[in-house]
């Protein structure tokens, strides 16, 4: 997975691309806690992300949590594999899909 | 019928999951199909390379099988690590809140929702769990 970063005062945007797995999910998990400090806007750009597994789930989950507490969270250009998985988990109730 | 034997790792899943796209490429299945088959995979394999033999290595093998006349894969992970029937995992509660979630359970329930079939048994100390999927 690659992970590009875009930041700009207080909101910090993620382009994901490939797969947010079982061995990436950390890989997120660290770029997002570096990341938090003083963030009120986060956005996770899915358009070139392939798919999700539940190691990525948790990872969205816990950035919702983090970013419910001091801004926003959003996550953008989600495709339709990504969103069926968001609908049967119930995670298209947590997230904000836009 | 195909299979590959690797040690048990995360590392692994991604030589799983090329042994399995090969097959299912040739079978000409469709893309979401397969990426559902991946992310099951993922879901699977990496449960056994982070509990079957913890906190020792050992090897698993998958294999692959096709019955044609429902255009079916059936894909079988199989470890003889410790004893576990991840089909008696509790089931999440999708329903609550972000604060309220908990995060155990959702891969398998991920894989019971977008395959068409998974089964579980105990034989010979061999740990062996298929999963069975149309592909059209």
């Amino acid at each position: 997975m690659t992970i590009q970063k875009f930041a700009d005062n207080n909101e910090v945007k993620f382009a994901l691309e490939g797969r947010l797995d079982t061995v990436t999910a950390p890989e997120l998990e660290a770029a997002l806690k570096d990341s938090y400090e003083g963030t009120t806007s986060l956005i996770l750009d899915f358009e070139k992300l392939e798919y999700i597994s539940s190691a990525g789930l948790r990872v969205l989950l816990s950035a919702q949590k983090v970013m419910a507490k001091q801004g926003e969270m959003k996550i953008v250009n989600v495709n339709d594999i990504i969103m069926e998985i968001f609908e049967v988990t119930g995670f298209s109730d947590i997230l904000t899909i836009e | 019928m195909k299979e590959l034997t690797v040690q048990a790792t995360t590392e692994n899943i991604q030589a799983v999951t090329e042994f399995v796209d090969r097959e299912l490429e040739a079978l000409d299945c469709p893309m979401r199909v397969q990426m559902q088959i991946e992310i099951a995979i993922d879901e699977l394999f990496g449960n056994i390379a982070h509990y079957a033999y913890a906190p020792e290595t050992g090897s698993a093998t998958v294999q692959f099988g096709f019955e044609e006349e429902q255009r079916t894969a059936v894909i079988t992970f199989i470890d003889s690590g410790k004893p576990y029937d991840p089909l008696t995992a509790e089931e999440p509660d999708t329903t609550l809140s972000a604060e309220e979630r908990e995060i155990g359970g959702l891969g398998i329930f991920l894989v019971k929702k977008t395959m068409d079939d998974i089964s579980y048994e105990y034989k010979d100390g061999k740990n062996i769990l298929h999963i069975r999927k149309r592909l059209i």
